[in-house]
């Protein structure tokens, strides 16, 4: 069996960040395991621009971003598998993976981060009715055959849910010469971020349906016409309001989903994210585990990924030195009113360094309203915001002072007008 | 008239207005301001694609203007790109098309592609 100080399950950004922060903290005993032939995860087929504006203070192209972290991996040395799949994560750290040059492997680490990211969710998922036929992809998928193996998956396509991926694939795919009929989007808001909104439909005249969603597809062997209709309220078709597209794809945009299938056999429990609950390290309830990155929660921003991976990169270093303790005083975090999540979920405020990050989604959009995060009674921080929308995350950083530790309960809220 | 736009330079997404004057508010860093401007006068993008390249790799290497183009030359600038044809190695900042259209803008490689 190998010995690692630090296994990290993973190679993408997040894996990487995490890397490369965890050896400038002096922990040098690291493996990166990757199931891809390359490091980088989905920023290789993310060609678009708008990554690093945070992290490197200048707009870089998915590619571009994965190589300056690629490049920080090899410059310091720092140890990875390519080609080699992750098959199991025991209780007391035992990390199989296996790949051609080495069969099945077992390495025993000190200390895990995984940050494994996300999946999407399919045609199975939503359960669209009508036939079977081909011609219907989810978004990534499209988008890995058109940018890396150059292979147009169609020329008149329809997309279901307005996610970004689902957006630039629309002005990717127009770009190339297809025909986007238009988006359809379940929810009365756009789930996608409001400058793709802006540069990938409205510059190409696309329409965006909101409330509206597939109620069924047609065709033989391949896709034929694709039939869309509103919904009410309570998400029940309005009859009447069918449109029906001459299509040959339909593309799905319709969610991510945090890949933690390697967590599910350990005695571990998610919070809404559909990722593992942690706390201020980005530790899960096994002490030494970490967990950061889309695999976590879903981002929005590579950038905000780098950022949180490098916190779990501190949790671990923090973790080798015998410097998280779990004692001292606890608290549990609690999403209140028009908050759909928070990470972390649980603080010990005396395990923390100099701040803690918040970061959570609305669970609707608001206008004019007042953020709360609160220790018992005490505001720690008031935040006004004139728009908000559940498609971008907010991020807020506390000093660890500021913390009472008189209750045992952080609350981040909504207030709305009366 | 007031217009009201949302910026596009960064993820924030800024929700800006902008008076006849061209006087900008809402933004919050000055690129906001920058981008009103442009887009009430002469629209620009940064265009990004994939280029055919022979590699033992990858079919595709992606590119990107690497400054923006004035929107109208994008559906011509998208022909010119898929005429290039490139070979391995190639590098992050190779030029595959120079100064198209005569913008000033090169058309560069976004990622190593070595073998």
């Amino acid at each position: 069996m190998l010995n690692r100080d630090l296994v990290i399950i993973g190679g993408g950004s997040a894996g990487m960040a995490a890397a490369v922060k965890a050896h400038e903290l002096g922990v040098k005993d690291i493996l990166i395991l990757e199931k891809n032939n390359y490091l980088g995860g989905i920023l290789n087929q993310c060609i678009h621009n708008g990554f690093g504006l945070h992290e490197f203070k200048e707009e870089l192209t998915g590619p571009e971003f994965m190589t300056r972290f690629s490049d920080q991996v090899n410059a310091l040395g720092i140890e990875y598998r390519l080609n080699s799949n992750v098959i199991n994560v025991s209780n007391d750290k035992v990390v199989t993976y296996s790949n051609k040059e080495e069969g099945v492997v077992e390495v025993k680490a000190k200390a895990i981060i995984l940050t494994a990211g996300c999946y999407e969710r399919n045609a199975g998922a939503i359960q669209i009715a009508g036939d079977r036929p081909s011609g219907i992809y989810t978004a990534g998928q499209a988008q890995l055959y058109l940018n890396c193996y150059g292979y147009l998956v169609g020329k008149k396509v329809f997309i279901l849910g307005s996610g970004d991926i689902g957006l630039i694939m629309a002005r990717r795919m127009t770009l190339e010469g297809a025909k986007v009929l238009g988006v359809a989007e379940l929810m009365p808001y756009s789930a996608g971020l409001n400058r793709n909104i802006v540069q990938c439909l409205q510059d190409f005249n696309i329409p965006l349906y909101l409330s509206h969603t597939v109620k069924e597809v047609k065709g033989k062997k391949h896709l034929e016409k694709v039939v869309i209709a509103k919904v009410d309220d309570h998400m029940k078709f309005i009859p009447g309001t069918e449109m029906e597209f001459d299509v040959d794809t339909l593309l799905l945009s319709v969610g991510l989903i945090p890949n933690v299938d390697l967590f599910n056999e350990l005695p571990l429990s998610f919070s809404k994210t559909r990722g593992a609950k942690v706390n201020q390290a980005m530790e899960t309830e096994i002490p030494g585990i970490f967990s950061a990155g889309n695999v976590l929660h879903v981002h929005d921003l590579v950038d905000y990924v780098v950022s949180e991976a490098k916190e779990a990169a501190i949790g671990a270093k923090l973790y080798l030195d015998g410097k998280l303790t779990h004692k001292g005083h606890k608290y549990d975090v609690i999403p209140g009113n028009g908050v759909g999540y928070v990470v972390p979920q649980v603080v010990y405020i005396d395990d923390a360094s100099d701040s803690i990050s918040f970061k959570f989604r609305v669970a609707h959009p608001f206008k004019d309203v007042n953020i709360y995060i609160k220790d018992g009674e005490t505001v720690l921080k008031k935040i006004f915001k004139p728009a908000i929308i559940p498609s971008e995350m907010e991020i807020v950083n506390i000093p660890k002072a500021n913390f009472t530790r008189e209750t045992n309960t952080i609350s981040v809220y909504v207030e709305e007008k009366k | 008239m007031i217009r009201e736009l949302i910026c596009i330079t960064c993820p924030r997404g800024c929700h800006l207005k902008v008076d006849e004057n061209l006087n900008v508010t809402g933004n919050f860093c000055p690129r906001g301001a920058a981008y009103a401007k442009a887009e009430l006068t002469h629209p620009v993008r940064t265009l990004t694609s994939t280029v055919v390249i022979k590699s033992n790799l990858d079919n595709r290497v992606p590119v990107k203007s690497n400054n923006p183009l004035p929107k109208e030359l994008i559906a011509k600038a998208m022909e010119e790109i898929n005429k290039v044809r490139l070979s391995a190695p190639v590098h992050i900042g190779d030029v595959a098309i120079k100064n198209i259209f005569d913008t000033g803008v090169d058309i560069v490689v976004t990622k190593n592609v070595l073998e």
